[in-house]
């Protein structure tokens, strides 16, 4: 898989940013004043208790909601009213909390789907399989192959995903954003429900992701152990506030983030 | 072949002597990125010979070991090819083996150079690098995760052969060089150390010459007549012996195509694919396989459930005769071809064995109704006997002459001689040179004259066919000097349905003893069907009639031992029913059901003794550990049963056979 195109951009530099998001839904304050950025090559982490408004943040940062107030920025450009095809043609790609794969169809064909912004060729063209159409099928196949590859799932190839048991189909979720080629890859629970070695095969697939290709990802994770070892900096939400942003050494060490997850002490 | 076995006596030199005669014939084959792709044997001369050059520039040379960790993939094996080619010894070392062993089997093979698939081995040796101070240069096939790895140390097998076509191109001299080290190679010559894995102790270095191996292979290939036209798929570790015979000698020697499936999880589907004509599978696979289409068949509409168990019954019937050549009635053949058509070609598909010449499955027992499944499906399935020392082949089944119970007979150019203690000893070309640094092992395996000392216990039957019936170590004496092998005995038992466990006695003894464990679904089962009524296991295991039914079973085992040579010593004279089921949760059995004969012997002590004198009954109390925890005590009386000897009408012993 190559590097993705676009805009040079050095490691370091701010890729994404929140500033001062909020939003509601009706009365209901998901998000309040909540801002940091994402630099570009990093592992970002977003943790907070259930109902902290990650996933919320999330969806805003893909264009799936509109931020009331504030905004997103995205390679130094403002995107008030993003939509989530807008998002994904500027290269942010994502998972889902639950799998959101197409059931019926196979792994390749999933990734396959994943390919399909890239493809230039009109729908008429595509279904005639000829020609430019077919040399452009056989180039996005090759580039699909190296994520099969990738992500060790040859075996399952021609499998149906709704087949497959659900640490695959995670597996297969992550293949397909990757299919992408993404700058920023957004990751919403990535290993829940896993057991501890389908957890382990995935760290380290996050982390090759994020090396090899320099790919930037953010994540919501559960398991603190996991936050922990693969992000370089944490952002702590906690009733749709932003209470700690940080190293991982950091976060762990801040009064209002232990609070937070232990409880307070009411002495 | 053997008119050129005399030059091309190394494998550097067979690659050579292929480039020249099948240049353009498919050598290697490997599945990647969803395609197969593949090399000519031209191709791979030509990447070997670069890659010799290029480790020859990073210090590898005559006598240098080179570790090499993988999967069957191309690269890994020429690698071995490399190494050979500058006169190095390649000592593949299996993939899975954890870093506590692969660190002893570096060191003990003080090797410098390790070749590795990718980043997990890569760490492994990493983690233990300390404790093989000889180690210096790691390469790598994969890169994937290793770019931030400090590559003081590391390198890429690419990079190497890219070295070594870079140094070709630029010294008009290089090419030269290269063609004299390969020719310098000599049959004599150690060509690879094989560690065996080795279930007691540590592993052993098997150390073959290429004329081991490559006559080992001319046998293999000689005995089905491979040619270059043959697949094999190489999935099996490369630190076997197997494989390497199989995958790696067989192939060069004869050129037939290496196939090498994308991974692990992908072997059936690649299979598939390739269609192999020769292939090899230890028994679990073809178990496995088969269940696999049983409980799919189980999902299938009734119409095909019911024509293929109506075909598969009549292929029970016929299948192995037309297999076997024998003469079988023209309706049969008829309705065997229609079988073909409708079930028996479509499941030979499936299991990618359509167009299989030959299949071998050996390294433990088959169950003889999974060995007469695939045969009467039509599969060439055989078994062989074989040892890393022996470069593989000891006995094989010839066409025609295949039985799921004898391991068939002595492969060509092998003597095979029983011992007195029935052990197996053999002498054939591919004998090893010797045990790597260890000449007390290698003097107490191999005898002076050459033959070598196999651990298994066997006889041959009177057709010629060696049976193997255990390990030596595990045969015992009685006091008559006759063999007395447990297992066998035990095992002709458990044959029949009734019988679930068995343990027999008679080490040191003047006769054969044995426990018996009923199995309650198939004997209770019988029980419903002939209005035999009991409350418990106890009360069933101790009925007359049960006693009456194992008494007829016992019958027959000792009849077929009385067949046997040097088997009729070890009928059973006397036996017991026990009264419950042994058990692992009692520490009876190890948690795989193995029966752990020195605790049962301690714990069912007075039945023992009441076995050995003389008495009609037996009294026993044993404590039993229910299945929640709780603890209670079973007491018991159980009834002795004699059972008379039948006369020994096994011809002369037929200890050697050549």
């Amino acid at each position: 898989m190559r590097a993705p195109d676009g805009p040079l951009i050095v490691k370091g530099d701010v890729i994404l940013a929140a500033e001062n998001v909020s939003l509601g839904f009706g009365g209901v304050k998901a998000l309040t004043d909540v801002s940091f950025d994402i630099q570009k090559g990093e592992i970002r982490a977003i943790i907070g208790p259930n109902g902290a408004g990650k996933t919320s943040m999330l969806n805003c940062i893909n264009g799936f909601y509109h931020p009331t107030e504030g905004s997103i920025t995205f390679k130094g450009q403002r995107r008030p009213r993003m939509r989530p095809s807008e998002a994904a043609r500027g290269g942010i790609a994502r998972t889902f909390q639950n799998v959101a794969l197409f059931k019926g169809m196979t792994t390749l064909d999933n990734l396959m789907a994943g390919r399909s912004l890239k493809m230039s060729r009109g729908f008429v063209w595509q279904a005639l399989r000829f020609g430019p159409a077919m040399r452009e099928e056989v180039e996005h196949r090759k580039a699909v192959e190296e994520i099969i590859d990738f992500l060790e799932i040859q075996a399952i190839r021609r499998t149906p995903v709704g087949k497959l048991p659900y640490g695959l189909q995670k597996r297969v979720e992550l293949g397909r954003a990757l299919a992408m080629e993404p700058e920023v890859l957004l990751l919403d629970e990535p290993m829940a429900g896993m057991n501890l070695e389908e957890k382990e095969d995935m760290c380290r697939f996050i982390l090759d992701v994020n090396q090899q290709f320099g790919t930037t990802i953010a994540l919501i994770e559960h398991d603190m152990g996991v936050v922990m070892d693969l992000s370089d900096r944490v952002v702590v939400l906690e009733y749709g506030r932003k209470i700690a942003d940080g190293t991982p050494a950091e976060v762990k060490r801040d009064e209002r983030v232990i609070a937070a997850y232990l409880g307070q002490a009411h002495a | 072949m053997t008119a050129t076995a005399g030059r091309d006596d190394t494998f550097p030199k067979l690659l050579a002597r292929n480039a020249q005669i099948r240049p353009d014939r498919p050598a290697f084959r490997h599945k990647d990125l969803g395609i197969w792709q593949s090399w000519t044997w031209r191709e791979v001369h030509e990447v070997v010979g670069a890659y010799g050059l290029g480790l020859s520039v990073l210090g590898v040379e005559a006598g240098t070991k080179i570790a090499v960790i993988g999967n069957n993939r191309p690269r890994l094996y020429w690698t071995m090819a490399a190494a050979q080619w500058l006169g190095a010894v390649p000592i593949p070392v299996y993939a899975d083996s954890v870093a506590d062993e692969m660190a002893y089997v570096l060191d003990h093979a003080e090797v410098t150079h390790a070749v590795v698939q990718d980043q997990e081995q890569v760490d492994k040796l990493l983690a233990v690098a300390d404790r093989i101070p000889s180690l210096h240069l790691v390469l790598y096939d994969e890169e994937r995760g290793l770019r931030d790895y400090d590559h003081a140390r590391l390198k890429s097998i690419d990079a190497v052969i890219a070295d070594g076509r870079e140094r070709l191109a630029r010294d008009p001299a290089a090419a030269g060089r290269l063609a004299a080290w390969r020719d310098r190679g000599r049959g004599e010559d150690l060509s690879i150390i094989l560690y065996t894995s080795g279930t007691t102790g540590r592993p052993k270095g098997v150390m073959l010459s290429f004329d081991n191996v490559v006559k080992a292979a001319e046998i293999g290939s000689g005995f089905d007549r491979l040619d270059e036209r043959d697949e094999i798929i190489a999935y099996l570790p490369i630190a076997w012996v197997g494989d390497h015979i199989f995958s790696y000698a067989q192939a060069i020697l004869v050129g037939l195509c290496v196939n090498c499936p994308e991974g692990p999880d992908t072997i059936a589907a690649d299979r598939r694919e390739i269609g192999t004509t020769y292939a090899f599978a230890p028994p679990r696979v073809f178990e496995n396989m088969l269940t696999l289409t049983m409980v799919r068949m189980e999902d299938a509409s009734a119409l095909k459930r019911r024509l293929f168990k109506w075909f598969l019954a009549h292929a029970h019937r016929v299948g192995e005769r037309i297999l076997n050549g024998d003469s079988v009635g023209p309706g049969d053949r008829l309705v065997y071809r229609l079988g073909n058509l409708l079930v028996y070609a479509p499941l030979r598909n499936q299991y990618g064995l359509s167009r299989v010449k030959v299949g071998y499955t050996a390294g433990e027992a088959i169950g003889p109704e999974i060995f007469r499944f695939y045969r009467s499906i039509g599969v060439n399935l055989k078994q062989l006997y074989g040892q890393t020392e022996a470069s593989v082949y000891v006995t094989m089944q010839p066409d025609g002459e295949i039985r799921a119970d004898t391991v068939g007979r002595p492969a060509p150019q092998v003597e095979i001689r029983i011992d007195d203690n029935g052990e197996v000893l053999y002498r054939s070309p591919g004998t090893f040179l010797g045990y790597y640094k260890d000449e007390q092992k290698t003097a107490e395996t191999k005898t002076p004259d050459g033959f070598v000392r196999s651990g298994d216990a066997g006889f041959f039957d009177t057709e010629g066919h060696l049976k193997i019936i255990d390990r030596a170590k595990d045969v015992g004496r009685m006091q008559s000097g006759d063999l007395f092998p447990p297992k066998y005995v035990e095992n002709k038992l458990k044959f029949y349905p009734n019988i679930k466990e068995a343990v027999a006695f008679g080490d040191g003894r003047d006769m054969v003893t044995c426990f018996i464990n009923i199995d309650l679904v198939a004997v209770g089962s019988w029980a419903e069907r002939n209005n035999v009524t009991y409350a418990s296991y106890q009360e069933l295991a101790a009925h007359p009639r049960v006693y009456a039914m194992v008494a007829e079973h016992v019958d027959a085992v000792n009849r077929s031992l009385a067949g046997e040579p040097r088997m009729g010593g070890a009928q059973i004279r006397r036996f017991l029913i026990l009264h419950k089921e042994l058990d692992a949760d009692d520490g009876e059995l190890t948690r795989t059901q193995k029966v752990r004969r020195g605790f049962i012997a301690e714990r069912y002590g007075p039945l023992i003794t009441a076995l050995y004198d003389g008495s009609d009954t037996a009294d026993i109390r044993t404590e039993v550990t229910f299945e929640d925890g709780r603890k209670g005590v079973i007491a018991a009386t159980l009834r002795v049963q004699d059972m008379p000897a039948h006369p020994v009408t096994a011809p002369a012993d037929l200890a050697r056979a050549a």
